[in-house]
C-alpha cells in the first residue's frame, strides 16, 4: 500500500497549532475516523492542544433505531432467512438481538458483503432470503448495483440505508452544543462529492474540511479547520484529495438515484430526519421486504420500544457526550455485554474508546 | 462493516477483482462501481471497491502543506 505518512510534516503542524491558542470543539462523523483518532493517541495530543473532537452519528449500524433491528427480528421469526452484517447481530430490537434470535433457532446468518447474501439465495432456492441493508452512501451503492444486475427470484432487501447528510443539517439545526468545525467522512464523500458541503456552508456557515484515515490525514484536517476558523473564514476544504473529487463516484451516485429514492425517517438520538431515508424505488417493489412481507412487519410499531436505563448513546450520537461520560461505560457496558449500540458496533463510539482503553474510565 | 480498507488489484475477471490487501491476505472484489484496472489501489467497503486511490494526488497534498509550512521539499 502506498503510504500517506510524513513525520516531519506531522510535527510541524503540532507546533503551529500550538502557537494558535485554540479552544475549539470540533465534530468528525465517522468511526474510522475515532478508529484513528484514539488508536494513535491524536486525540490526546489534540486536548492538549485545546481541540475536542468528539463523533457524531457517523455509525450506520448505531444510528438504525430499534424498530429496524426488529423488523429483521421478526422477517427471521416467521421462518425467512435473515442475512445480516456480523456488526449488526448483537443490536437489540425491541427485546432481543439477531444474535439472540439465531440461538433461539431462527435462520440468520453473517455475511461479509451483499454478494455473499445473494449467494446464500442462489444456493437456497427453496428459502426467502432477505439482506438487511444498513449503511451510508458507502454501502447503498453496492445494493443498487447488485439490484440493477439482477438478483434471484428469492432475495429481498430490508433497507436501513440512510443518506448521511440530512443528520448533519438536522444536528447543527438542533444547535445543542457549540461547534466551531466539521471533518467531514473520508468515504461517504468518496461517493457524494463536496456539494452536500456546500449547502451546510451556506445554510450554518460552519467550517468543513474533508479528511482520509491516516494520523496525518487528521492532522491537516485539523490545522485547515483551525485555520479557518482563527481567520473566520468557514469553508468547504478537501484533504482527501487522493480518493475524493468534487463530484464524487457519478457512477455510484446514478446506481443509488436509479434503484433508491428519499424519504423521511427517524435515526436513533434523531428527531425525524427528513429525506435521509433510502427506500427501494417503485420498479424494485417485487424485491423491498418492506412490500413483500407488509403483513408480518406490520406488527412492529416504533412505540413499543424503550431505550436501555441509563445508556447515552441517543446524546453520544448527536455529538453531546462521549461514551466516558456514560457511567456504565467498562462495567455494566463492555463489548462482551453490550448495553446499547455504541458499544455494540466496531463504529460506535463506546466500542472503539473501550477498545483502546480496555474500558478505562480515562477522559481522552 | 463501515471501516473502508485500501488493496491493490491484483487481476480482474469481469466485475470481480482478486485484491491484496497486504500480510497474505487476498480477496475477491466487485469492482463495479469504478473503472479500476490491475496494479490500481482502490478503497474496498463490504466487498465492493468504491473508489481508486490517486496515489499522484497523495504526494501533492503533502507537497502543498509542506510549502504551506516553509518546509522544503
Ligand atoms: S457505554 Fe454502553 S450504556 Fe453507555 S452509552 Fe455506550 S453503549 Fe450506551
Amino acid at each position: 500500500m502506498f503510504e500517506f505518512k510524513d513525520s516531519q510534516l506531522a510535527n510541524r503542524i503540532i507546533e503551529e497549532l500550538k502557537k494558535m491558542n485554540l479552544n475549539i470543539r470540533l465534530m468528525h462523523a465517522c468511526g474510522t475516523h475515532q478508529d484513528t483518532l484514539i488508536k494513535s493517541g491524536l486525540n490526546s495530543v489534540f486536548k492538549e492542544l485545546g481541540i475536542e473532537i468528539r463523533q457524531g452519528p457517523g455509525c450506520p449500524i448505531c444510528v438504525t433505531p430499534a424498530n429496524e433491528i426488529e423488523e429483521a427480528i421478526v422477517l427471521a421469526e416467521h421462518g425467512l432467512t435473515l442475512t445480516v452484517f456480523g456488526d449488526a447481530m448483537r443490536v437489540t430490537g425491541f427485546s432481543k438481538s439477531l444474535y439472540d434470535a439465531r440461538a433461539e433457532g431462527c435462520d440468520v446468518r453473517i455475511v461479509y458483503s451483499i454478494s455473499d447474501a445473494v449467494k446464500i439465495a442462489e444456493g437456497n432456492p427453496d428459502k426467502k432470503v432477505v439482506f438487511l441493508a444498513i449503511g451510508f452512501e458507502t454501502t447503498a451503492p453496492a445494493t443498487a448495483s447488485t439490484l440493477l444486475h439482477g438478483v434471484p427470484e428469492n432475495f429481498y432487501i430490508l433497507s436501513s440505508h440512510r443518506y448521511f447528510p440530512p443528520a448533519l443539517d438536522v444536528l447543527l439545526s438542533l444547535g445543542e452544543i457549540r461547534l466551531d468545525g466539521l471533518i467531514q467522512p473520508g468515504h461517504v464523500s468518496v461517493i457524494t462529492g463536496l456539494s452536500p458541503y456546500y449547502h451546510l456552508l451556506r445554510k450554518y456557515n460552519i467550517p468543513q474540511v474533508v479528511a482520509g484515515f491516516e494520523p496525518l490525514d487528521m492532522l491537516l484536517a485539523v490545522y485547515s479547520l483551525s485555520k479557518q476558523i482563527k481567520a473566520g473564514t468557514p469553508k468547504v476544504e478537501n484533504e482527501y484529495t487522493r480518493a475524493v473529487t468534487e463530484e464524487g463516484n457519478i457512477l455510484a451516485k446514478e446506481y443509488l438515484s436509479k434503484v433508491f429514492e428519499p424519504y423521511d425517517v427517524v435515526w436513533r438520538g434523531f428527531p425525524l430526519v427528513k429525506s435521509s431515508g433510502m427506500r427501494l424505488k417503485k420498479e424494485f417493489k417485487d424485491k423491498d421486504a418492506r412490500i413483500v412481507f407488509a403483513d408480518i412487519l406490520a406488527g412492529v410499531n416504533v412505540q413499543d420500544y424503550e431505550e436501555p436505563k441509563g445508556c447515552r448513546c441517543n446524546e453520544i450520537l448527536r455529538g453531546l457526550v462521549d461514551s466516558f461520560d456514560c457511567p456504565l461505560f467498562g462495567n455494566k457496558c463492555t463489548p462482551d455485554h453490550p448495553v446499547g449500540p455504541c458499544m455494540v458496533s466496531i463504529e460506535g463510539n463506546c466500542n472503539i474508546n473501550y477498545r483502546y482503553t480496555g474500558g478505562r474510565r480515562i477522559k481522552v | 462493516m463501515c471501516l473502508a480498507i485500501p488493496g491493490r488489484i491484483v487481476e480482474i475477471h469481469g466485475n470481480i477483482a482478486k485484491t491484496d490487501f497486504g500480510e497474505g491476505v487476498t480477496r475477491n472484489v466487485d469492482i463495479s462501481l469504478v473503472q479500476a484496472r490491475e496494479g490500481d489501489y482502490v478503497i474496498v467497503h463490504a466487498g465492493f471497491a468504491i473508489q481508486v486511490l490517486d496515489e499522484k494526488e497523495a504526494k501533492k497534498t503533502i507537497k502543498l502543506f509542506k510549502k504551506l509550512l516553509n518546509i522544503p521539499v
